[in-house]
């Protein structure tokens, strides 16, 4: 196992080293230089690193070429192969109330990062969106990023009641989504189960001042009173960030709204409800064109819904939407006005082995992304994250488990309503990771490149800032090690839905279900 | 008692499974389980269905499963054995092997293939105090499920649906989909349904099921059999109640 960093207690300085047991001997010139560690070997009474904990080794140490010396290195370990490639995932904020009792309205229901990544907006049962901003980063705080600090708070939606149906509308939004940055303001979509609106982010720190016919306050001067005229300034105001909605788009959609996607046109968009994909322009909110429907004439045989949808970033013609079949259909919006008819039908064959009651089930598609670069997507269904080529229909180009264990529990999932839970995934910027959320507040991440997995906690436990999280395991069957959790302790009430990765940094965003946290990559 | 078994079944996937004799009486047997999780998801439906917007999604889900029950009991002959009223003799075609639901169907295959008829024949005498309690909750199930539709959907095929399971399902969709009611007959079912359920809730048929617990899965007991035919027609006297004293005002 390669170790990354070292710092020596007596030497002070760090190198490259390579773990070797069966070293005899290990040398160090009195001018340590990165190339000369990189090839040298260590001697030490201790058996390979099997954890990931730091490590004393005794070495042996040519200091010079007439002085030998025993002394202590301290080694860290990495958690990959050479280059430092490999994360390491420090804990940096978290959000949220402290106590273990849930207000109903602070679930966190979405999470999404901005364009630049400056902005976070999380959504909640409650209706309310929450943006955080990342200040500015401080020249003296080197080793680390800024801080996301709340921006501005607001209602979005509020519950409503459908008196026909006798129904009431929550107001948990569903989604949120971020249209890239045009001018000074900051535009976002957000949605709850029947409407969508479009929200302006404004910062306002000037106000006039000055006016003729007005005091200050506001009330109307007499113009009797004015004896001389002055020209009105601006003058600087404590940041005031308003959000105001710019549009309402509503009463489209007869089911619920599980999707909301921005075209790479920016100027539509498309919603999806459980039955039905519609497409508006952001201008208009009257009209929104039907672009795909899969409701049968007879709800008698409705066997399959929509449970995700997504504009390609590059191509505006194109999209895809996820079934509860486990079949994703992608559509050409250039072929015909209805896009019934799919222009390519992704679907991996079942595996006869795997086949049980609940197949189908756990094989229902609970979000689909394209990758930043447009080539791939990635969908995530109860067990596993599949990511698949747009060039080759017939399976996925790759598959991550990420809690196979559960699949001898999937009878008692069912029963307690688990096996129904939409868990989101997403990209890192480069698209070689990706990364999905599980139960006892375990989220995985999987390495595409070098197809390494980590799962990390999101818990109060690791709370000190820079403090690198601890990888954690879930033991299968068989004796458990140290360390490593058995299935039947898991708590399957901490269930992380909602993940964000900043587009450009490796900041991420990971939601249990009333905090939010933030962690950071280790900067050195 | 086969309820504590098939709980532990779910939870001890590992647990190896050969097929012997022993192995068959002390383990629940396939049909039990497969019983089990058609209640359960019945229950489930119905629970759905009583919520101010159900999931439609999950609706979905649990009908497919269901169906897929449906389809497997069809295709053993279990199901023709329910909808005769079964009058006594089981024609059990074979003995379905005995196995547990979360496991894979290779496994099950293996399973399958359970030595002759000799051991059959005495197996099923062994089981048939089990069988027969099975038939039971079965057809207490199946009641139940006819309380439902009869009660709940439309009162007025509540005839023709006896006896027919595919339609009952249906009819959990069009009642899904007739949230929003035309007529005015379904503003009433509307009523009626929450009045049932709140009933049926009450007298206990719902009360063996936890939602969103793990506590363990109780399909409807056959005791509730009589009471809950009882009820049924206690409460089709109130609905016509209800329904004369909405249409009079």
């Amino acid at each position: 196992m390669e170790i990354l960093c070292i710092s020596g207690e007596n030497w002070g300085w760090e190198g490259l080293w390579q773990l070797c047991p069966r070293a005899q001997s290990s040398s160090a010139e009195n001018i340590p230089s990165r190339e000369r560690f990189q090839s040298s070997g260590l001697r030490s009474n201790h058996p390979e690193v099997e954890d990931l904990k730091p490590k004393r080794f005794q070495v042996s140490a040519l200091l010079s070429k007439w002085t030998k010396q025993n002394m202590w290195l301290q080694i860290f370990p990495n958690l990959g192969a050479g280059g430092g490639n490999d994360i390491q995932w420090c804990f940096s904020q978290v959000k949220g109330a402290v106590d273990d009792d849930v207000a109903e309205a602070d679930i966190i229901s979405t999470v999404e990062f901005n364009h630049s990544g400056e902005l976070l907006a999380t959504g909640d049962k409650g209706g309310r969106v929450v943006i955080f901003q990342q200040e500015q980063e401080n020249k003296t705080q080197s080793h680390s990023r800024g801080e996301y600090n709340v921006y501005s708070t607001f209602q979005s939606h509020e519950p409503e009641f459908d008196y026909l149906k006798s129904l009431e509308i929550e107001e948990k939004i569903n989604k949120i989504r971020w249209l890239p940055q045009k001018n000074a303001a900051q535009f976002l979509l957000s949605t709850n189960d029947k409407t969508i609106k479009l929200w302006k982010i404004s910062e306002r720190d000037k106000r006039p001042e000055g006016y003729n016919l007005k005091e200050e306050d506001g009330r109307y001067r007499d113009p009797t009173t004015v004896t001389t005229l002055r020209v009105p300034v601006f003058r600087p105001m404590d940041l005031m960030v308003e959000a105001s909605p710019r549009r309402i788009f509503a009463n489209a959609h007869t089911y619920h709204i599980n999707s909301i996607s921005i075209n790479s046109d920016y100027e539509t968009y498309l919603s999806a409800d459980d039955l039905r994909i519609n497409l508006w322009h952001l201008e208009i909110t009257d009209r929104s064109f039907n672009i795909v429907d899969i409701k049968p004439a007879n709800m008698e045989e409705l066997t399959e819904v929509i449970t995700a949808a997504e504009f390609h970033p590059n191509s505006c013609n194109t999209f895809v939407y996820s079934s509860s079949k486990g079949t994703i259909r992608l559509c050409d919006m250039r072929a015909s006005a209805l896009c019934d008819r799919h222009s390519k039908l992704f679907e991996e064959p079942e595996d006869p082995s795997n086949r049980s009651f609940f197949s189908e089930i756990i094989s229902s598609i609970s979000d689909v992304k394209f990758s930043h670069s447009g080539r791939y997507m990635m969908t995530r269904d109860y067990l596993s994250v599949k990511i698949w080529d747009l060039n080759m229909e017939n399976r996925p180009v790759e598959t991550y488990q990420v809690h196979e264990y559960l699949r001898s529990k999937l009878c008692s999932l069912y029963e307690n309503d688990c096996i129904f839970d939409k868990f989101e995934c997403c990209w890192n910027g480069s698209d070689s990771i990706v990364m999905t959320g599980s139960y006892n507040n375990f989220f995985r991440m999987f390495d595409r490149n070098t197809k390494r997995d980590i799962t990390l906690e999101a818990s109060r436990e690791n709370n000190k800032p820079r403090t690198v999280l601890k990888p954690r395991k879930v033991c299968a069957s068989g004796k458990r090690k140290k360390d490593e959790i058995s299935v039947d302790s898991l708590d399957f009430n901490k269930k992380i839905l909602h993940t964000a990765w900043h587009p450009k940094e490796n900041i991420i965003a990971v939601a249990t279900t009333n905090n939010l946290y933030i962690f950071q990559d280790k900067m050195n | 008692m086969f309820m504590r078994g098939l709980k532990r079944k779910c939870f001890d996937g590992e647990e190896d499974i050969e097929g012997t004799l022993a192995g068959i009486k002390a383990i629940p047997s396939y049909n039990l389980q497969r019983q089990s999780l058609l209640d359960m998801s019945l229950v489930k439906l119905q629970l759905c269905h009583m919520l101010v917007e159900p999931n439609l999604c999950r609706s979905v889900l649990i009908a497919n499963t269901v169906r897929q029950i449906q389809e497997e009991m069809t295709q053993d002959g279990t199901w023709q054995m329910i909808n005769m009223q079964n009058t006594g003799q089981a024609s059990v075609d074979r003995l379905v092997s005995t196995d547990i639901l979360c496991r894979s169907s290779r496994e099950q295959a293996e399973g399958k293939h359970v030595p002759g008829y000799s051991t059959f024949s005495k197996d099923f005498e062994g089981d048939q105090a089990q069988d027969s309690s099975e038939t039971m909750s079965t057809a207490s199930s199946v009641q139940a499920l006819r309380n439902l539709q009869s009660n709940v959907w439309e009162m007025e095929n509540s005839q023709e649906n006896k006896g027919n399971f595919q339609k009952s399902l249906d009819q959990i969709f069009e009642t899904l989909e007739n949230k929003s009611p035309n007529s005015v007959e379904d503003l009433f079912s509307e009523v009626d349904n929450s009045y049932y359920d709140l009933d049926t809730m009450l007298t206990g048929m719902m009360s063996n099921t936890k939602m969103g617990h793990c506590d363990g899965l109780e399909p409807f007991p056959s005791p509730t059999t009589t009471t809950s035919s009882s009820n049924c027609k206690s409460d089709l006297n109130e609905l016509d109640h209800i329904v004369e004293i909405l249409v009079e005002s």
